[in-house]
């Protein structure tokens, strides 16, 4: 069963579908709302990254950076030094990835908050290819100190995630993407930077596999976590929307309730999100950890379901990676 | 800014040599580091930190205080050895130089010496968080902001794409509070800078991209006080000081070669250079009197 502050729509197919990046455009206005010293920059992709609601309201407080991604990193890293909470948006293979060595030593090392949005994240960019889908940034982002990396699943949890960054003292990187997908949570849902969250549970009693999912992949997860529990398989499904710093507690106690793990992230194996939960798994708990995300390829163009289904992200993959993961425990 | 007085000069003149002393002394102790670009900058270092910020080493986060950012990090020792004349920390912390634990990281970090502006080493970025600086600084205190924000580049450094992003960016908004120096000493790493990555015609790039473009000689300290007055006259764009600077300047082995870019002076040439240095300074006090 799905967690109650959800929306008890989920399931539905009329299920309402915003794109997750509207929900940081949202947040990024409240953001500036609540602190003068919100500014945000952008990289000549104003209204497609949503800032434009944000530059319509504060436009003495929206910087146009052009098309220059490592300048709009550091100038931020600036802008911080001066006492401003920078939001940066370009798309996210071009910031966090073409300015990452500026990020890194201007904004990480530096220790300024900094607040990169990489917008249209993920494979389900769908048609424009796959130089501009963006399936490493989770990498490279987790990778660097002081950096706190943000992977919301739908747009209610980026607003309340966007709003949340504006509050830290460190940079942080948030993961969006383009398309329309299922709202999941509500206002009521809970969200805290570092925590993660039970969305399906069991009925009653143990579940016998966990799925740790993250993105707008959280959905699907949903769907497979119910088709199975219908069938008597115990499902649990944990969100997790912070990948760094990582909730080892509540993937360790995932990992000593089922004794097998399944991650679900929209980004490369290699390096991603299941990277992380294995990191943890391995060192504190170890249990068979089945991994579903792009295997070490590039994408390509395509409709987004077309991309998920292909490489293989779609409810048959996470599927299969259940069936796999409980048969391992044997 | 005080009047520059001849007897000012002069002090200025024996407190650069000073520092070249402990650019030596320190590069010797550190066995690595850079010793062309730091001798070449001890004039415009000296410049900024005994006459033209407003600062106080004895408060260095000083709200109202002007901001400097050294892009071309590998410069440091000149920057350490300066501001430790200067008063932020003791002299004989120089000697700590590149050394495990030391605040003087190899390249600088600000969260091991606090009362850096900012951590520098990768080439290209310093002009951005110079820009991002003189931006803010002007969203809260308006155009008439009397508060600059100084950036010192390399020639070297211009090869990189970051620096025309940053120049652009500041033409587009005419920051007027943003002061930047090139110290075009002509050698990077590999050679003579024209041999690897032309930058001429230099200055017609900067005007092309809406700077004021002033050039001065590096070592002469009313040509460097004059273009600074100069620059906080000009209204609507960001200013560039291109320095024509001497690299290894008042050591004359080291002087103009590309090979003392990124070497440190072994016991030998230390004590030639410290010799050299110190009759330098015998002349600046006599010739002054």
């Amino acid at each position: 069963m799905i967690d109650n502050t959800l929306n008890p729509s989920i399931f539905d197919k009329d299920v309402e579908q915003v794109p997750i990046r509207k929900g940081y455009g949202e947040g990024l206005l409240v953001a500036g709302e609540a602190d003068v010293n919100v500014v945000a920059l952008c990289a000549d992709l104003t209204e497609s990254t949503q800032t434009h609601l944000f530059a319509k309201k504060f436009p003495e407080r929206f910087i146009q950076m052009g098309v220059a991604e490592q300048n709009l990193a550091s100038v931020a890293s600036g802008m911080a030094a001066m006492g401003k909470i920078p939001f940066i948006t370009s798309y996210a293979m071009f910031s966090p990835g073409r300015n990452w060595e500026q990020i890194r030593t201007t904004i990480c090392y530096n220790n300024r908050p900094v607040k990169i949005a990489g917008s249209h994240a993920g494979i389900s960019v769908g048609p424009d290819g796959g130089t501009h889908q963006a399936i490493e940034d989770l990498a490279i982002t987790r990778v660097i100190p002081n950096m706190v990396v943000l992977s919301p699943c739908d747009h209610i949890e980026a607003k309340k995630a966007t709003i949340a960054a504006a509050q830290t003292k460190t940079p942080v990187y948030i993961r969006l993407a383009r398309d329309k997908t299922p709202a999941i949570t509500t206002k009521k849902t809970p969200f805290e930077i570092g925590k993660a969250q039970i969305f399906f549970s069991p009925e009653k009693g143990i579940a016998q596999i966990g799925i740790i999912a993250t993105g707008a992949l959280v959905h699907k997860a949903l769907v497979v976590a119910r088709d199975f529990s219908e069938k008597g398989i115990a499902v649990k499904v944990l969100n997790l929307s912070t990948i760094k710093p990582l909730d080892e507690e509540a993937i360790i106690a995932l990992a000593k309730e089922t004794g097998a793990l399944v991650t679900v992230e929209e980004h490369q194996i290699r390096g991603g999100m299941g990277s992380a939960v294995a990191e943890c798994i391995t060192k504190h708990h170890p249990v068979p950890i089945e991994f579903v995300g792009v295997d070490d390829v590039f994408g390509q163009s395509g409709t987004p379901a077309e991309l998920i289904e292909h490489y293989g992200m779609g409810e048959k993959s996470i599927a299969s990676a259940v069936k796999k993961a409980i048969e391992r425990k044997k | 800014m005080t009047e520059l007085t001849d007897e000012k000069i002069k002090e200025l003149q024996l407190q650069a040599n000073k520092i070249r002393q402990s650019i030596i002394t320190m590069l010797l102790e550190a066995g690595s580091g850079h010793t062309a670009g730091p001798l070449g900058m001890a004039d415009i270092f000296t410049a900024l930190y005994f006459h033209i910020l407003h600062h106080d080493p004895k408060n260095p986060k000083m709200e109202d205080r002007d901001r400097l950012v050294l892009s071309n990090g590998h410069i440091c020792p000149v920057m350490y050895a300066t501001m430790a004349h200067a008063g932020y920390f003791p002299v004989d912390e120089l000697m700590t130089l590149r050394k495990f634990g030391s605040r003087l990281q190899g390249h600088p970090h600000r969260e091991y010496l606090p009362m850096l502006e900012t951590s520098s080493g990768p080439l290209g970025s310093g002009l951005s968080q110079a820009v991002g600086m003189a931006l803010a600084e002007r969203i809260d205190r308006g155009l008439s902001t009397n508060r600059y924000t100084y950036c010192l580049l390399s020639d070297g450094e211009l090869n990189e794409g970051q620096i025309w992003e940053a120049a652009m960016f500041a033409g587009k908004n005419k920051l007027r509070n943003l002061i930047a120096f090139i110290d075009r000493n002509n050698i990077q790493i590999d050679g003579f800078t024209e041999d690897i990555m032309p930058l001429e015609p230099l200055a017609d790039k900067w005007r092309a991209f809406n700077w004021h473009v002033i050039e001065i000689d590096g070592h002469n300290f009313e040509e460097i006080v004059d273009a600074v007055n100069k620059a906080k006259a000009i209204f609507e764009k960001p200013i560039i000081i291109i320095a024509h600077t001497i690299p290894g300047k008042d050591v004359p082995v080291f002087e103009r070669k590309y090979e003392w870019h990124g070497k440190p002076p072994n016991k030998e040439e230390a004590a030639m250079a410290l010799s050299k240095l110190r009759t330098l300074e015998g002349r600046i006090q006599s010739e002054h009197e």
